[in-house]
């Protein structure tokens, strides 16, 4: 599936509806279209069902008894709809890694997080191993600032280091597309450019969702931006037109920070 | 602001304070009663029992005379009914824990289970002596035993194990348990690879406790019909020829450390009251040493985990 800039999709939210266990209706008939290799960011205010389409993608809502998808989210190119019931949860969460809102490293060492994901694959060889940390490390710009201590504890890390460090994690079992919810809103200025350039590259090899709350953020990074409104999308469409020249009048209005 | 503002501000907080005051020294006065009351328990015991501390107590059997009388089939009868309940109640306790933890489904059958383990830890000890009298002795034909005694104190520490395994779970926070399932780790791998390493430090603190519990227990013992004047000791759990070890001791009869002392404080001699001070004393220590081992073990885990 080719767009008419020539960009693949790689994956395609349809008809997507959402219902928590308490049967509220989080997300209503949402249809969006994911490029390979860009960077589509998902805004919106408080409550708006952004972070809950976000964990669709990788089934997190499957951990909770109760709730209910509808729909499709197809992963291309195989054509899979990553929620179908046949579908295992843990095989989509292989395929569609996530860093979340605050730095969630494991109290293990720093090596041991990045590694867990290829423990988890059965992958034991330990010069393949190594290999991958280093190259998740390196692909999360944290190679050199840790390289000499890779057996410290995680915790030892500033914040915006653990959240480069739980990016490697997601880095390292090689995924198709990364969610990020709102990665930024726990750290520093600094902190957040880092994470931001550091998507850009990521940008190169991989698909990226991000959630996020930083409408300059959405403006700086995305290609495409996509604004919910309680649980609706409203608008989807490349981050300059929806910046500079949004079709619908909410859109506009939440843009312009007239609400929200 | 004016000064009289200021001033009424200041008594505001002067007043407030006072309940801060109050409640310390409230705090205090407790928490040193509770503290005082078992320091001259325990000095008491040892002002009674001190002629007996030497190594003689601890290798001598029971004996008529006083003096010769130690706690060997005692102390050994303990460790060995502890060893049995550790292997049973620790194995049980944390799997059942995990279970209705992780993989329940919650409802009212889980509601049912949680209120009946609850109520366990606070069903009274003497009422686990008679069902194990109906149900290892008899029913099972264990008999008196150190396996008997093992187990029924094994189903008096389960349900410590058990609330202080899920205690030990739910702290962990839900967004280190969903990091470790977004990279693809199945339940189980959550669980061996997380859960239990970080539950860890509660865990062992709650067998600990369990295990401080069990050794002071009495009322379940007798009720079970341990024997109280023992003077030999179990076959050794461990043999010289293949395999080297051996179960043999389970079946053995045995005494355990409250026994020993119930039956010296139960003698008209004040020489047996001596004995019975000593033992009391050995076993607030043993008590003592197992809880600070637990406080020990829980600073070390928490230093290494942060979340």
């Amino acid at each position: 599936m080719i767009n008419k800039k020539n960009e693949t999709i790689k994956a395609e939210a349809k008809n997507f509806e959402f219902f928590y266990a308490d049967g509220t209706h989080a997300l209503k008939n949402i249809n969006l279209p994911i490029y390979e290799k860009r960077i589509t960011a998902l805004i919106g205010p408080s409550g708006c069902g952004k972070s809950t389409f976000l964990r669709s993608f990788n089934r997190m809502h499957d951990l909770y008894p109760g709730n209910k998808y509808k729909g499709e989210i197809i992963l291309y190119p195989d054509n899979t709809n990553i929620l179908a019931k046949k579908v295992d949860p843990i095989e989509v969460r292989m395929r569609i890694s996530m860093v979340f809102q605050k730095p969630n490293p494991f109290p293990k060492s720093i090596y041991e997080n990045v590694a867990y994901g290829l423990r988890v694959r059965g992958e034991n060889n330990k010069r393949i191993v190594d290999e991958k940390v280093e190259e998740a490390l390196k692909g999360a710009s944290l190679w050199n600032e840790v390289k000499d201590r890779l057996q410290d504890l995680a915790f030892n890390l500033s914040g915006g280091q653990q959240q480069r460090l739980c990016i490697a994690r997601a880095l390292a079992t090689d995924p198709e597309i990364i969610l990020f919810d709102e990665p930024t809103s726990a750290l520093d200025p600094i902190a957040t450019v880092n994470i931001e350039e550091l998507m850009s590259e990521l940008r190169k090899k991989l698909s990226i969702l991000i959630v996020t709350h930083n409408m300059q953020q959405a403006a700086r990074i995305s290609d495409y931006t996509a604004y919910m409104y309680l649980g609706e999308m409203v608008e989807f469409d490349e981050t300059d037109k929806i910046f500079t020249n949004p079709s619908k009048k909410k859109t506009e209005d939440y843009i312009t920070g007239k609400f929200g | 602001m004016d000064n009289r503002e200021l001033n009424k501000i200041r008594t505001l907080i002067t007043k407030h304070k006072r309940n801060d005051y109050l409640f310390s020294i409230l705090g205090m006065f407790i928490v040193a009663s509770l503290a005082i009351t078992l320091l001259i328990l325990f000095l008491d015991l040892i002002f009674d029992g001190y002629p007996k501390f030497g190594i003689d107590f601890f290798t001598n059997f029971p004996s008529r005379r006083p003096d010769a009388a130690g706690i060997l089939s005692a102390w050994v009868g303990s460790a060995l009914v502890l060893i049995v309940t550790f292997f049973v109640a620790v194995p049980l306790g944390v799997a059942a824990g995990v279970y209705l933890e992780e993989y329940s489904k919650k409802g009212i059958l889980a509601d049912l289970i949680e209120i009946n383990v609850a109520n366990l830890a606070g069903v009274p000890s003497i009422i686990y002596g008679l069902l194990a009298l109906g149900l290892f002795v008899y029913e099972f034909g264990l008999g008196q035993s150190i396996l008997t005694a093992g187990l029924t104190l094994a189903l008096l520490m389960l349900p410590i194990v058990i609330v202080s395994t899920r205690e030990a779970i739910r702290a962990i926070p839900i967004h280190i348990r969903e990091a470790a399932f977004a990279v693809g780790a199945t339940k189980w791998q959550v669980t061996i690879d997380h859960i239990i390493q970080y539950s860890m430090g509660g865990i062992l603190t709650g067998i600990i406790i369990g295990l401080a519990r069990a050794i002071g227990e009495t009322a379940p013992v007798i009720t079970i019909g341990a024997l109280t004047f023992i003077a030999f000791l179990p076959p050794s759990p461990i043999s010289e020829t293949i395999p080297f070890i051996n179960f043999e001791w389970l079946e053995a009869g045995f005494t355990v450390l409250p026994i020993q002392m119930f039956n010296w404080i139960s003698r008209p001699e004040h020489a047996f009251h001596i004995n019975a001070a000593a033992t009391g004393a050995v076993i607030i220590v043993l008590t003592l040493v197992m809880n600070a081992f637990a406080i020990k073990i829980r600073y070390n885990i928490r230093k290494k985990i942060k979340w």
